[in-house]
């Protein structure tokens, strides 16, 4: 029950070594042991979408993926995104549309949106609501979330 | 009200303008500070072994194999609380005839609910926690349970709380009129109907959780909270743990969400801060989702009967219902699992002008989970019920349903009044808002569509509500009760060294923007930049005494102690600023962070400069002179015993009567909150409320089996709605400030909710009806619907 292994793996661009408790989930491990407290947990089994994060480039579920499954991988998280600037404009846009109230729902929901958006995603709230419906809000209603995601389809279309 | 009332033309306001919040940009970079976030010296983790069983008797508890387990540093009973916690009853003396029983934070002899925590375990980890969590033996003497509300009552019921004699928590009836000769009149037409609610739950997206630490030093306990109410919280921790109040101190931070479900007393939390406190110890519990659906209050969970009589020109003759209610086992604590149903009593046909009026509820107990107030209290059983039955009565007497409305809502310019149910009125605009309502949508032009596509086999349906929601409520709602909820508020403003002021304040912020709008209004009425206001609220030992954020009071109550701390401390600043100008203060105003002459002009002095002469270089002022650069405010509703909103709304569906889906295409919300401090957060508040109405009418629902276990505890089970099934949903205002403060905001946090499900539901007979069908169960799932249609 308490079998631990050792993984290195890259976080928001440092590298770590650590032992860790293989039936331990990756989010718990990012906000445990790494103190990256910006991925959320809201369900624990994979539908609320909080604990969105980015490995090897592709947007998944913190905590539907153990720790030891990412020996070696390259993480990034909502820190990350804040820290290097990617997705600056996503995240101006939530502020500017108020796409967000509690902010609990957030760091998963611009994983997400982020995803749509270098994806070559269109300005077309249906199929941006399809594309976050893995990702529960329960404060703002999504509107304003889905304002903030065609805004920022458009500003990169313009410059 | 005393008070500047020219604030609003000033031209440094920043009332009524969509500023963006400052809370959002840290929140999208993952710096917000929830409960889960922190770490503490030597911290421990608790996880809890719940009933299995929704009513039996505990006979033994075998715990030494959970305590052997390595990690593991303390396990808990509840008899070992015995002595340590001092028992609470859900209770309040307004309320007569309320009775419930004493509760402990893990059950002592007799199990419940399924779900009812009955040991914890205190380890290093969670994990371990709940690994020895696992190896404690319960043996349990199942009991018949109760729950079925409706057989509650039923003299073979098992009797859940043997001292009552029976099941019945609570019963009120209220009478206006002669409600019996109106229903008896020959030139009245009646419609009746039962009408079902399920109940559903707040899902929080982050579910509750405390931090508990205990300095046996100076036996001091903070309590970190995900929670609405800090200091109803720190007077329940002192109580009931055996400390004075002033040793307890409640601190809430980022709040993941609430809407009522965090504001309650909730065993687990207790626990929690009981095991820190034997063990001197931080403490943390976390509910996980399974937790958080079986024992997050639940709400709603009423069946109705419902009767109208409305004469052939649309006239309400009277308005008659029954209600009877299921609270789970318990009223919960302290604010009581009665107030929903007093609402619906008090709220229902409360638009329209009703002579005639019977309205009874019975509150009963029952082996499920704990039922209370959730976002927009009692409004959707009180809308759905009267809304329901008059478009229903409308349809029966042919008349349109925005027709019947006009015939029936009290005329604007006819306030104040006082309603069938004893609730006084003002400043409500019901016909503005619903004439707004009908241009917005285009009504005349949608229903000729609708009548045309309906020849087409599609099956669209329009349906409305008028509304009225409770916000600022005064002490009648709780404080004259007994409970220790604070209806008044404090803001208290300080002029920083800086020339920036600090804003503290007794209101919470849970993510509807408060810390926003007390910004703007103190930066506006006192006159700096908004970038120059910080504010501070969530925390028992740095604001002033007050009732946190619920029933829609934030803005109303928070906002008026701000908008008058701000004008005092301008007032205090000008008087410093006048003994050094040589002048009176009447000659000067605050502008943009500098004192100016109050007929305009170049600025004479910043308030840096006045501040830093006040704090630094005392020795310049006349002696005499002793400036104060901090001022307090409270404020409460005095006049009224709640501050009304009122709203109209309107729902547009389509349903498809092969598979019984019913598509929101479109919703209109007309809200009457008075004045309207930051129009992009009201907007906010209304269309997340407006979507958690579209749940509670489509989608959620605790489903129990006859044995009262949860059947969907989980999120892929239990359907909340997602982005692509919602619509947009257009927001209009209607501004009627009210009288009761200078600010003139009534709130605007619950109307959504509470108005939503009852559109929703005339929309969807609205679309039936044609077909020979009608549905007056929420939620309106595609079952229920071909139920309705009588094709399964
Ligand atoms: S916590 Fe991972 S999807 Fe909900
Ligand atoms: S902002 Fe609260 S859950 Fe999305």
């Amino acid at each position: 029950m308490h079998e631990t292994r050792t993984i290195s793996l890259t976080v928001n661009g440092e590298t770590s070594t650590n032992a860790v408790p293989v039936r331990q989930n990756l989010v718990d491990f990012l906000r445990n042991t790494l103190g990256l407290t910006g991925s959320h947990v809201g369900c624990e089994h994979g539908v609320c979408g909080a604990c969105t994060l980015e490995v090897n480039g592709a947007m998944v579920r913190g905590c539907l993926m153990l720790a030891v499954q990412a020996d070696g991988a390259e993480i990034t998280t909502v820190e990350g995104f804040a820290d290097s600037g990617r997705g600056a404009d996503l995240r101006q846009a939530f502020v500017d549309r108020n796409a967000l109230q509690c902010g609990y729902c957030t760091p998963g929901m611009l994983a997400s949106a982020l995803e749509y958006v270098e994806g070559g995603g269109v300005a077309d709230r249906s199929a941006i609501r399809e594309h976050l419906s893995g990702n529960y809000c329960r404060c703002t209603g999504y509107q304003s979330i889905v304002d903030a995601v065609c805004d920022v389809i458009d500003g990169r279309a313009r410059s | 009200m005393s008070g500047p009332q020219t604030i609003f033309d000033k031209p440094n306001t920043y009332i009524g303008k969509s500023v963006p919040r400052a809370d959002a940009v840290r929140l999208t970079q993952g710096r917000g500070k929830y409960v889960d976030d922190i770490q503490l010296p030597r911290m421990l983790h608790a996880a809890f072994v719940r009933s299995p069983v929704a009513h039996g008797r505990i006979v033994s508890i075998n715990v030494s194999e959970a305590k052997a387990v390595p990690g593991v540093t303390a396990v808990f009973t509840g008899a070992d609380f015995v002595g340590q916690v001092e028992p609470y009853v859900g209770v309040l003396s307004h309320l007569a005839g309320l009775r419930s029983a004493p509760q402990m934070p893990l059950a002592v002899d007799v199990a419940r609910w399924t779900g009812e925590p009955l040991v914890m375990v205190v380890a290093s980890s969670r994990a371990i926690a709940e690994d020895a969590a696992a190896l404690v033996e319960i043996d349990i003497e199942e009991l018949d349970p109760a729950t079925d509300m409706e057989r509650a009552l039923d003299a073979d019921a098992p009797v859940i709380h043997a001292e009552f004699g029976s099941n019945l928590a609570w019963e009120r009836l209220v009478e206006a009129g002669n409600p019996d000769a109106a229903f008896a009149r020959d030139d009245v037409t009646v419609v009746e109907r039962r009408f079902r609610f399920g109940r559903h739950t707040g899902v929080t997206l982050e579910t509750r959780a405390s931090v508990v630490e205990y300095d046996p030093s100076e036996r001091m306990l903070t309590y970190w909270y995900s929670g609405q109410a800090p200091h109803m919280m720190q007077f329940i921790l002192a109580k009931h743990l055996g400390l004075p109040e002033e040793n307890v101190r409640v601190v809430s931070q980022d709040v993941g969400g609430s809407f009522g479900i965090k504001i309650h007393t909730y065993g687990d939390d207790i626990a929690t801060a009981a095991a820190a406190k034997i063990l001197g110890r931080p403490v943390k519990f976390v509910a996980d989702r399974l937790e958080s659906f079986l024992t997050d209050i639940h709400a709603r969970d009423h069946v109705v009967d419902g009767r109208i009589a409305v004469t052939a020109d649309g006239k309400i003759a009277a308005l008659a219902f029954d209600d009877v209610t299921g609270i789970g086992p318990y009223s919960m604590y302290p604010r009581t699992s009665a107030i929903e149903a007093n609402q619906v009593l008090n709220l229902t046909g409360a638009p329209y002008l009703i002579e005639h009026y019977r309205a009874r509820a019975r509150v009963v107990f029952q082996n499920k989970n704990m039922m209370c107030q959730y976002r927009a209290v009692g409004h959707p059983i009180a809308m759905a019920v009267a809304d329901g039955l008059l478009e229903d009565a409308a349809n029966e007497i042919g008349m349109d349903v925005v027709e019947i409305r006009r015939r029936n809502l009290v005329r604007d310019d006819a306030y104040p009044t006082v309603s069938a149910t004893g609730m006084k009125f003002d400043d409500l605009s019901h016909h503005k808002s619903l004439d707004r309502l009908v241009e917005m949508m285009d009504y005349d032009a949608r229903r000729a569509e609708h009548a045309r596509l309906r020849k087409e086999g599609i099956h669209r349906g329009i349906g409305l509500v008028s509304m009225v929601e409770v916000t600022n409520p005064s002490p009648m709602f709780y404080g004259i009760g007994g409970a220790p909820i604070a209806s008044q508020d404090g803001t208290t403003i300080r002029l920083e060294a800086g020339g920036a002021i600090h804003v503290s304040s007794s209101v919470t912020e849970q993510g509807q923007g408060t810390n926003a709008i007390l910004a703007q209004i103190a930066a506006g009425v006192f006159g700096v930049p908004l970038d120059r206001v910080k504010v501070t609220t969530g925390d028992t030992r740095s604001t002033p005494y007050g009732g946190g954020t619920w029933a829609s009071r934030g803005a109303g109550i928070g906002g008026e102690a701000t908008l008058q701390a701000a004008h005092a401390l301008k007032q205090q600043v000008l008087e410093v600023a006048a003994t050094i100008l040589q002048s009176t203060p009447d000659k000067f105003d605050i502008v943009d962070g500098h004192v100016v002459d109050a007929d305009g002009g170049p600025p004479r002095m910043s308030l840096s400069d006045l501040a830093r002469t006040v704090y630094y270089r005392g020795n310049e002022l006349p002696s005499d002179l002793s400036p104060e650069l901090v001022a307090t405010r409270h404020y409460r509703v005095s006049d009224f015993p709640f501050v009304f909103t009122n709203g109209a709304m309107a729902a547009e569906v389509e349903l498809d009567p092969e598979t019984g889906f019913v598509k929101v295409l479109n919703f209109w919300a007309v809200e009457d909150c008075g004045r309207v401090i930051n129009p992009q957060l009201v907007d906010g508040q209304i269309r997340g409320g407006v979507v958690q109405g579209i749940g509670g009418a489509f989608y959620e629902e605790c489903i129990y089996s006859e044995d009262g276990q949860l059947e969907n505890a989980t999120m892929a089970d239990y359907l909340v709605p997602m982005a692509f099934e919602m619509p947009d949903i257009f927001v209009a205002h209607v501004e009627t400030p009210t009288k009761t403060s200078v600010l003139g905001a009534k709130g605007a946090g619950e109307a959504g909710t509470g108005g939503a499900p009852a559109a929703l539901m005339n929309a969807v007979n609205d679309a039936l009806r044609p077909l020979g069908a009608s549905i007056h169960q929420m939620p309106m799932t595609p079952e229920r619907v071909l139920k309705a249609l009588g094709t399964v």
